[in-house]
């Protein structure tokens, strides 16, 4: 694939990633910014993929899509009535929300391009990683390997615990 | 024309700019608690954009490693903050976060 080839898929994903992003953002129906939230992250791992971080795409389509986003759809079906009409929500602060929408945007954007020349290392990373992400899971990342299967483990206690059904509490009422 | 053919740097974070802000619009003026959720999560994945791409010209594994740590603890916290916002929807019979305001029943 020459050159213009790759840039114009780039360009392509990062359309689909920065529009949804915008759908979710912007749209009053809770259930379209959660379906447009599915094409945000899909764009985001067709990125990693252009920055070599293979296994990262995957962990995110698997992880994001097929977790968070089930998660966040579980959510908006159990605090709202599905049948009622009114999935919308209001939005407070519209006027500077935005303000400082753009001012954030122009600011990073600002820092990034003028702040000299960005100076890439000799050897960058090509071709897949997952070979090195399993060396460096066991070796340099072997602590916080192990405590962050503690942390999903307590995660997992405290939602469930959090959000069980109380039979107690439903019968006072 | 250089600058928009070949694909540096600054292309992705000009992209993770512009979806950090984006989460950080949904954080201050969304009402409801899981569209707040839905600009969290747009926030880590700016940040894992920016991650990546200095891993990707450093030639280092401590940004990957870091973004797949981000992953990971962003499973963990979608978990925990869906499990609050359930139990504030029981409370309050909204998710309203605007008329969310008294620490007690």
């Amino acid at each position: 694939m020459n050159q213009l080839t790759i840039a114009i898929i780039f360009y392509v994903f990062a359309a689909v990633t920065v529009l949804s992003a915008a759908f979710v953002v912007f749209s009053k129906n809770i259930i379209y910014s959660a379906f447009a939230l599915l094409f945000t992250f899909f764009g985001v791992a067709a990125l990693y993929v252009f920055l070599s971080a293979d296994f990262i795409a995957v962990t995110q389509v698997v992880v994001y899509v097929g977790g968070i986003l089930v998660l966040l759809l579980f959510g908006v079906m159990f605090t709202n009535t599905i049948m009622q009409t009114e999935l919308k929500t209001d939005v407070m602060h519209v006027v500077p929300g935005t303000l400082l929408l753009l001012l954030m945007i122009a600011g990073m954007l600002y820092t990034f391009y003028t702040t000299g020349d960005w100076m890439p290392g000799e050897t960058q990373l090509q071709g897949s990683i997952v070979q090195r992400v399993g060396f460096e899971t066991m070796s340099r990342f072997m602590l916080p390997f192990e405590m962050a299967s503690i942390v999903l483990l307590v995660a997992l206690l405290g939602a469930a615990f959090l959000a069980r059904y109380d039979k107690a509490h439903k019968n006072e009422h | 024309m250089e600058m928009f053919t070949s694909i540096g740097l600054n292309h992705f974070l000009t992209i993770s700019a512009i979806l950090f802000s984006f989460g950080m619009f949904a954080v201050m003026t969304r009402k409801n608690a899981i569209v707040i959720l839905m600009g969290v999560e747009l926030i880590l994945n700016a940040a894992n954009i920016n991650f990546l791409t200095f891993s990707k010209y450093n030639g280092g594994m401590t940004g990957v490693m870091f973004s797949l740590f981000v992953i990971v603890l962003a499973a963990a916290e979608a978990a925990v903050a869906l499990a609050i916002v359930i139990n504030i929807f029981k409370t309050f019979k909204t998710v309203d976060v605007s008329r969310v305001d008294t620490m007690k029943e």
